[in-house]
């Protein structure tokens, strides 16, 4: 096998420190929006007592999901040893660790008393599956840091297989933790199913995948090293398959929810009467989510860059919507306590709730995935991360 | 001086004086302390070195049929005792507290009308305690679920996991009105603690209840569910009742009768 040469960016561009100080303004604006949450209350965001979870939950959850899907690249290329991956490994591990990173921040900061955080490390409920998450996150951050030090330091290279194995069997188990946040809810309607936990798995294969490889392009693109069509190509028909198994798993689940008498209140409202929330579901996740992206990746289309970024992005769009269909659109729908009769109170019960997400909320999430962008930029000019070139002959020689 | 001088001395030594004093002393020690004895053993008042015993199981039966339309007595007075702005006055209602509120339920197929209140119904298995990262969402011995005001991070995982939509966020600073037996704090969870503050005192009661009963209608009963011979005990083997969302069988603290 041919061996490739890994070079940071160099880094020193008016571009690189644009890109850098923008991001940075981005990270700054969201201490500012923690900031003010923290000092007056979750009353100047938009949550309440209906929608307890909003935006933020939208971002984390979003971002934590594409973290463990971000790692896929470089599983396959050790778990299922194939050479052409080996290249790309190291930004999917750094990639993953970044939007890790940056969903959990937006997870902690958004927390009612975000100053208890020590609370939360020292006192744990082994029934919760907070519980296990904040376990599964942290042994996260270990492995595939390990993972990434067997990578990229050769006296330790021989581990790479089994810290690629177990990293990759680590965020099967993580992101059924994540899935099951909720699949572990007896109270919400659109939860309590263990269909959440592999839709999750899923829907992280296709999401870490498509902002994997737009930061790649980009990477690329920007620092005018050469990027063949062979890796975009394979990893491209990869990102399809991906998506097309996300429908599957969305269409079996609300297909079993509609069989289910009980549960046709609920989709109805989702499906069909849930105003932001049916338009989220249908032109958000399933159109621009779903449908026009394996639209573009199956057809001519997907042959170029530019439309297979365009993919990329909308499914990001996409599961940005799916999120937040999951999360408030859940809670927007009222708790059925008492089935067949009419609710009526002073705490709302019986009516659809609404929801607007507030600045602060909005830039608290957005500053998130500023984090975890910036540190993908620091980290590719700090460390040996990218090949110095992906053209198809040298991606080519590897195969070999 | 003299006379002062000659009263002290007289006092000092007059054995009737001292038979007075030591008589008014034991008199008034046992006025004190006697209320607070028998006080205790009427009301099982615990006292503060104590832990809660699982020899009782404190429950609650609401019987919708007396439960007054449009009466918020038992609503008010819960947060006139634990010190919760009531929504009315609330600036911000949808974030409000509300630890008690009254429901309206009607059947669209037959109109048939009901009335009642809906709290913490205190489960046997509560998903709200399951799912707290820190257990600071607590069960105690005694059948009260509660949150620890110490521990309590804000995540709100036990609100997406209460079916009964109990617990509220303070989303906002609580000035002056805080109660001194009733901790609260913004950015916790909180929820009807069944008046622990009144049962640990002895009151073997709740405010609601009370309010129910002062104004009349005696829709609601508090007791301990495993002393047979409570008055909740007895009413609940006279009187059918239900669990709300008893499918879920988290075996609740509260019943309902007539729904």
């Amino acid at each position: 096998m041919a061996s490739i040469t890994f070079r940071e960016v160099e880094g020193s561009s008016l571009k690189y420190w644009l890109l850098f100080g923008a991001l940075g303004l981005f990270v700054l604006l969201g201490a500012l929006a923690w900031n003010h949450m923290h000092h007056y209350g979750h009353v100047v965001t938009g949550m309440d007592n209906q929608i307890v979870w909003g935006l933020p939950h939208v971002f984390a959850v979003f971002l934590i999901v594409a973290a463990s899907g971000a790692l896929n690249v470089a599983s396959i290329a050790s778990v299922f040893n194939k050479p052409m991956y080996k290249p790309l490994a190291p930004l999917s591990a750094i990639l993953a660790l970044a939007l890790m990173a940056g969903g959990l921040l937006v997870l902690v900061l958004d927390l009612g008393r975000s100053d208890r955080l020590i609370v939360a490390m020292t006192n744990f409920n082994f029934k919760s599956m907070f519980t296990w998450n904040v376990f599964l996150y942290s042994g996260f951050f270990g492995l595939v840091g390990v993972y990434l030090w067997t990578m990229m330091d050769r006296s330790v290279k021989s581990y790479s297989k089994s810290a690629g194995t177990a990293a990759f069997i680590w965020r099967l188990v993580l992101t059924t933790g994540t899935g099951s946040l909720f699949g572990f809810l007896i109270a919400r309607e659109l939860y309590g199913s263990a269909m959440l936990a592999p839709m999750f798995i899923i829907m992280s294969f296709a999401y870490g995948l498509a902002i994997y490889l737009m930061v790649l392009a980009a990477s690329y693109a920007w620092t005018g090293r050469p990027l063949g069509d062979a890796v975009m190509m394979r990893l491209k028909s990869l990102l399809a398959i991906f998506v097309a198994a996300v429908l599957y798993f969305v269409v079996v689940y609300h297909m079993t929810n509609l069989y289910f008498t009980k549960l046709h209140g609920v989709e109805a409202f989702i499906l069909r009467d849930g105003g932001i929330f049916t338009n989220l579901f249908w032109i958000g996740h399933i159109l621009i989510g779903c449908v026009i992206p394996l639209v573009i990746l199956l057809t001519a289309l997907g042959k170029q860059r530019t439309w297979i970024m365009i993919a990329c992005a909308l499914i990001i769009v996409g599961g940005m919507a799916q999120m937040y269909v999951t999360i408030v659109g859940a809670q927007a729908y009222p708790l059925d306590m008492f089935p067949g009769l009419v609710e009526k109170s002073s705490f709302f019960d019986g009516v659809i709730n609404s929801y607007t997400p507030s600045m602060p909320e909005l830039f608290l999430g957005l500053g998130g995935v500023a984090v975890a962008l910036l540190m993908t930029t620091f980290a590719i000019k700090v460390l040996r991360l990218l090949p110095a070139s992906l053209d198809d002959a040298t991606v080519a020689k590897l195969e070999h | 001086m003299n006379d002062k001088q000659s009263i002290n001395e007289q006092s000092v030594d007059s054995p009737e004086r001292r038979r007075f004093v030591s008589a008014a002393t034991a008199t008034a020690a046992g006025l004190a302390i006697a209320p607070g004895v028998m006080l205790y053993e009427v009301a099982h008042g615990r006292p503060e070195d104590q832990a809660a015993s699982n020899a009782i199981r404190w429950g609650m039966m609401v019987d919708a049929t007396k439960c007054a339309n449009g009466c918020n007595d038992c609503v008010t007075a819960c947060s006139t005792e634990n010190g919760w702005t009531p929504v009315a006055e609330s600036k911000h209602p949808k974030q409000a507290p509300q630890w008690i509120r009254k429901l309206e339920l009607q059947d669209p197929l037959t109109q048939m009308e009901y009335s009642l209140p809906m709290m913490c119904q205190h489960c046997a298995e509560p998903p709200c305690v399951d799912v707290c990262p820190t257990g600071a969402s607590f069960k105690r011995a005694d059948g009260i679920v509660l949150v620890n005001r110490h521990t309590c991070i804000g995540c709100r995982y036990c609100m997406m996991a209460c079916p009964y939509k109990a617990r509220s966020l303070v989303h906002e600073h609580l000035n002056d009105t805080q109660k001194a037996d009733v901790p609260r704090g913004i950015g916790c969870v909180e929820s009807c603690t069944f008046c622990v503050q009144k049962v640990d005192r002895g009151d073997g009661t709740t405010a609601c209840v009370e309010a129910c009963t002062a104004a009349g209608h005696n829709a609601l009963f508090f007791g301990d569910l495993k002393d047979p011979d409570s008055e909740i005990s007895q009413r609940l083997r006279e009187l059918p009742t239900k669990q709300v969302r008893a499918d879920l069988n988290l075996n609740l603290g509260v019943r309902y009768h007539g729904i």
